[in-house]
């Protein structure tokens, strides 16, 4: 077993999974933690209302019977390149002043693999993680159990990680 | 005369930007569904906004390994790191479900849903009728969860989105949003086979789950 991978440090999650990962060195008291609440809140309004959350949405992007989801991921992509783009051109710091860090992701069998399997149930339960979250709030109180069911398979992949490939 | 009340076909696009300007109560254009060229674009600025506030990067499946990690880490490697430090993640999702609830009590859509109609025509073979909700109602509640087209739908469904985003190291905001944002080739791989897998399973999968 690689040395990396058993020891356990906050490098560990860096290197090997860098998405969602808190680059800020300030500290400050919890509550500067609720604007992300409020963007959080804002994001999921969004979600409603353009009906990403939706089951049947999800559906008709994968029967290629409507446009609306192409068109939300694209103008999304497009959107943020250009954010990032002058962000790297001009340097942009944070409200913090702290230089923005960008991380270089590394390709490993498990885009593939995780990849497959993440499509597969994307178009089951017609809800990605964020939809999730939304689809409770708008009352379906049964998704309680679908995201339940997700924190398990991750907590699965966690533990039986150093046996997969990637 | 005659020819002159005939009416003409418009854009979609053309009204809804005609409805926010002449609308006399911004509040029920707001209750429509919103069209892709104004959700996209907003969804796409998340990526700087949460750069700008904090550095962070916008992803949304590792807060399923946050909770894992603060709740059942057991002897688990990967759920060993301080996920006080990645708490903006946590705080972050649970915007989202506040969300939810706001637009549904101030912004709900009064009318159905609308579905391509070849989608409504295979759904109703299935049973699939009301489109009253953004989740299928006939299909998505407590008493199918005890049934096998249930379990499949929403436990095995909940556990592939889990185990598979985690697998690929993210999900459809930290691969392709935030991946493709910043032109990363692996988040190209692993979108791409997101988008195999959905193929797989709507088309030659589902039909046979929701059958059951």
């Amino acid at each position: 077993m690689p040395e990396s991978i058993e020891k356990n440090t906050d490098f560990e999650v860096r290197s090997l999974d860098t998405i969602c990962i808190n680059e800020s060195e300030t500290t400050q008291p919890w509550y500067h933690l609720l604007k992300y609440t409020l963007i959080g809140l804002l994001f999921g309004i969004l979600f409603v209302k353009a009906e990403i959350i939706s089951w049947f949405r999800i559906q008709e992007m994968f029967r290629l019977q409507s446009f609306h989801m192409y068109g939300v991921i694209g103008s999304a992509v497009i959107t943020g390149a250009i954010s990032v783009w002058l962000i790297k051109k001009f340097k942009i710091k944070t409200l913090q002043g702290e230089s923005i860090i960008f991380h270089p992701k590394a390709f490993n069998k498990g885009q593939v693999y995780g990849g497959l399997l993440f499509g597969l149930g994307w178009a089951i339960t017609g809800a990605c993680p964020g939809p999730l979250y939304a689809q409770i709030g708008i009352g379906s109180t049964v998704i309680i159990i679908t995201l339940l069911s997700a924190i398990a398979g991750t907590w699965v992949y966690g533990s039986i990680r150093e046996k997969l490939p990637h | 005369m005659e020819r002159q009340k005939r009416s003409y076909p418009i854009d979609s696009r053309f009204c809804f930007i005609v409805n926010v300007f002449l609308s006399l109560t911004m509040i029920d254009t707001l209750k429509q569904p919103w069209p892709w060229y104004i959700a996209g674009p907003l969804i796409g600025l998340t990526v700087p906004a949460l750069l700008i506030l904090g550095n962070k990067s916008f992803g949304i499946s590792a807060s399923l390994r946050h909770i894992c990690a603060a709740c059942l880490p057991g002897k688990i490697p990967f759920f060993q790191y301080n996920w006080k430090k990645e708490a903006w993640n946590l705080f972050f999702v649970f915007g989202i479900l506040l969300g939810g609830i706001v637009a549904m009590l101030f912004l709900a859509n009064p009318n159905p849903i609308i579905v391509n109609s070849n989608l409504k025509a295979e759904l109703a073979t299935y049973g699939i009728t009301n489109y009253n909700s953004l989740v299928p109602v006939d299909i998505f509640n407590w008493s199918t969860l005890f049934k096998l087209k249930g379990f499949l739908l929403m436990v095995v469904g909940g556990f592939l989105v889990g185990f598979g985003t985690r697998y690929a190291g993210g999900c459809t905001s930290g691969h392709a949003i935030t991946g493709l944002s910043t032109l990363q080739w692996p988040s190209l791989v692993a979108t791409i086979c997101f988008m195999l897998g959905g193929f797989l399973m709507a088309n030659l999968i589902l039909p046979f789950i929701l059958s059951l």
